[in-house]
């Protein structure tokens, strides 16, 4: 018993160590490209502004205050609610939603589609679904723009079918920085459907309409639920990105769909920088984010019971 | 008086692209019959099951049941029901939520589906376990789930496609006077698929053995076993003893062969023979019977060689030439194996009904 407990020590005082360094390098990561940077952001959101970009190291709730409160043009009028922010918030749930939404009704489809195939025209597919996001994220969105313009090849196909008179308005709206995103974030959504798809025991369908059930009986509470931790997945994976973009609204949206993203890439670019701002609307999307995933992770661990 | 079949096939046929799957297969099951496909891995009768279910279509021929013609029907139209190889238990449900699914389908009220539900758990010796999710089950339990759920409907027809290869021996065993207790309280129709022939012996009032797409023989146990209708039934249900042999002469129901070595051997045969036929005469070893002393009657002369003791019998391979060698099962009770030595004479006997002759 002595000899074992003996042992048992030296081996912890050996081997922690070990294990230290050998984590060293995930540390490394997690530290300098997760932790600090959050950290930096979430320090410099309570410090003042200095006027052509940069902070000044004096503690202050200014950038908060300035999020949620409108003290009128000289900061000395009785605080009253201040919509402008907020209005950019909500409507960046709102058309990242609208993409989430797009992504899953095409993406499902195509996901299923996929996954039906042989295995050797599997890949051909797959691969297909991947080649636009080998170009820059820019240049597809450039080319997003070229599509659907009022004189776009787009317009110009539905008017020479006969589908519609006069071309659609369809650039800067709400709906082509939605078309945007969903354009940007699809495989985000196809891929992880398709894996949940692939581990998919179909005989699970098969059960299904031996015992009365009919297709879209199996499909929505055979198939769907099993593969809900995919659809989940893919619509995190979607939603998150497109909530923080600022490409697709900048070259898609008009000046009435602004989004996050634009909102703090302006605080830090250009002559009109406010670092203290952009970091604290930083921290309010990342927290927003976070809300949203911790409900997902504890919804998640409860089905398990 | 008419005697409607449960169900009948009459010239099924499944293609692959150029693979013919099954080929022309026909044959009726009676109303409350334990009816079991029998053959190897890829013989067919896998498929033969789904075209049933509706999983596959038919390419040709006509699949009715009781009268009715079903083939074109989607499963979930087909009042026939499956018991899948892995169950196929949904895994977001909970054993109650599975076992009445396909009641919930037919749209039962809410107090029949429960009244059902808790009969059929009462049935399989669940009760326990209705809130559980199927992950939370021993296979023996899942497997028990698959059957409740499958019969909760009340169905027509039971297929169950090798319900019993997933779980052990013993769990096994038991399985089978379970399945066939149920299907006698139940009156409802079983076809089972196993490559088991042990499994199909011991359960099923008929068996069909496939091989190839083809069905070989139909019958029930005892004809499979003792009368088979060729060399591949004989040689895939039990073990046997194939001797090539020439018919010589054909005397009622009795035939005379030459075996190769040049003895000769009354054998019967339900087959169509002519004299000079050649074929095989097939013996099981627990029908032949190890003498010392020659004696009146049929037998066949030859040399002991290796004994294998297992348990309740032991197992003698008897030398009749260089190379031919015959299995030979003696039970331990009525037999004493320690007065039997390699290498000793000895005098197989064998009875006139042994012997099978099967036309090549």
């Amino acid at each position: 018993m002595a000899a074992g407990a003996g042992s048992g020590r030296t081996m912890s005082s050996t081997f922690l160590p070990v294990r230290f360094w050998l984590l060293m390098p995930s540390w490394l990561i997690i530290g300098f490209f997760l932790a600090l940077p959050v950290l930096l952001m979430l320090v410099y959101s309570f410090l003042t502004k200095e006027f052509r970009g940069g902070v000044i190291w004096e503690p202050t709730l200014a950038a908060y205050d300035q999020f949620l409160f409108d003290r009128g043009l000289f900061g000395d009028d009785p605080p009253q609610i201040e919509w402008k922010y907020i209005s950019i918030f909500i409507r960046s749930i709102f058309q990242a939603t609208g993409a989430t939404i797009l992504c899953l009704i095409i993406g499902f489809p195509t996901a299923f589609f996929i996954a039906t195939r042989n295995d050797n025209t599997k890949v051909i597919w797959l691969f297909l679904v991947t080649v636009p996001y080998w170009v820059n994220l820019l240049i597809r969105t450039v080319s997003m723009k070229f599509l659907i313009r009022d004189s776009g090849p787009l317009n110009e196909l539905l008017i020479s079918i006969g589908a519609i008179d006069t071309p659609l308005k369809l650039i800067n709206t709400n709906f082509a920085v939605q078309l945007g995103l969903f354009y940007s974030y699809l495989p985000f959504m196809v891929l992880p459907i398709y894996a949940a798809l692939e581990r998919y025991n179909f005989t699970f369908s098969e059960a299904a309409s031996d015992l009365y059930a009919p297709k879209w009986t199996v499909l929505r509470q055979i198939l769907i639920p099993i593969i809900k931790p995919g659809i989940i997945a893919g619509c995190i994976l979607v939603f998150v990105p497109s909530l923080g973009a600022f490409l697709a609204p900048d070259l898609l949206g008009g000046a009435k769909s602004f989004m996050i993203g634009s909102l703090i890439e302006d605080q830090f670019k250009g002559n009109a920088g406010n670092w203290p701002f952009g970091a604290a609307c930083s921290m309010i999307l990342l927290s927003l984010v976070m809300i949203v995933l911790i409900y997902y992770a504890r919804a998640q661990s409860k089905e398990q019971m | 008086m008419v005697i409607k079949d449960a169900i009948s096939l009459e010239g099924v046929r499944k293609d692959f692209g150029d693979f013919t799957a099954i080929s022309n297969v026909t044959f009726e099951i009676a109303d409350n019959e334990f009816f079991t496909l029998l053959g190897p891995s890829g013989c067919g009768k896998t498929t033969l099951l789904r075209m049933i279910a509706g999983f596959e279509e038919t390419s040709a021929g006509k699949i009715r049941l009781y009268g009715d013609i079903i083939e074109n029907l989607p499963p979930n139209k087909r009042p026939v029901n499956t018991v899948f190889q892995n169950y196929a238990l949904f895994p977001h449900m909970t054993v109650k939520e599975n076992i009445g699914f396909s009641l919930k389908m037919l749209d039962w009220s809410k107090s029949d589906i429960n009244n059902r539900v808790s009969e059929m758990v009462e049935m399989v010796k669940l009760e326990e376990f209705t809130d559980r999710k199927p992950s939370q089950l021993s296979g023996g339990q899942q497997q028990r789930v698959a059957l409740a759920r499958a019969m909760a409907s009340k169905p027509k027809l039971l297929l169950l496609d090798e319900p019993l290869s997933a779980l052990d021996l013993k769990l096994r065993k038991d399985m089978r006077s379970e399945l066939k207790r149920l299907q006698k309280d139940t009156g409802i129709t079983f076809i089972f698929v196993t490559h088991d022939q042990e499994e199909a012996l011991s359960m099923s009032d008929r068996i069909a053995v496939m091989s190839s797409g083809k069905v070989q023989q139909i019958g029930n146990p005892s004809e499979i076993y003792d009368t088979p209708a060729n060399r591949f039934v004989a040689d895939f249900i039990g073990e046997t003893n194939m001797l090539n042999a020439t018919i010589q002469k054909i005397d009622g129901d009795k035939i005379i062969c030459r075996l190769q070595s040049g003895q000769f051997l009354n054998a019967k045969s339900n087959s169509k023979i002519n004299v000079g036929q050649s074929g095989a005469i097939s013996i099981r070893p627990e029908k032949l019977i190890i003498k010392k002393q020659s004696f009146k009657g049929q037998y066949l002369e030859g040399k002991l060689g290796q004994s294998t003791y297992i348990g309740t019998d032991t197992q003698f391979e008897v030398l009749l030439d260089k190379e031919l060698a015959l299995t030979v099962r003696m039970q331990n009770s009525s037999f004493t194996s320690e007065n039997y030595k390699n290498g000793d004479q000895v005098f197989l006997s064998i009875a006139d009904n042994a012997a099978w002759f099967l036309v090549d």
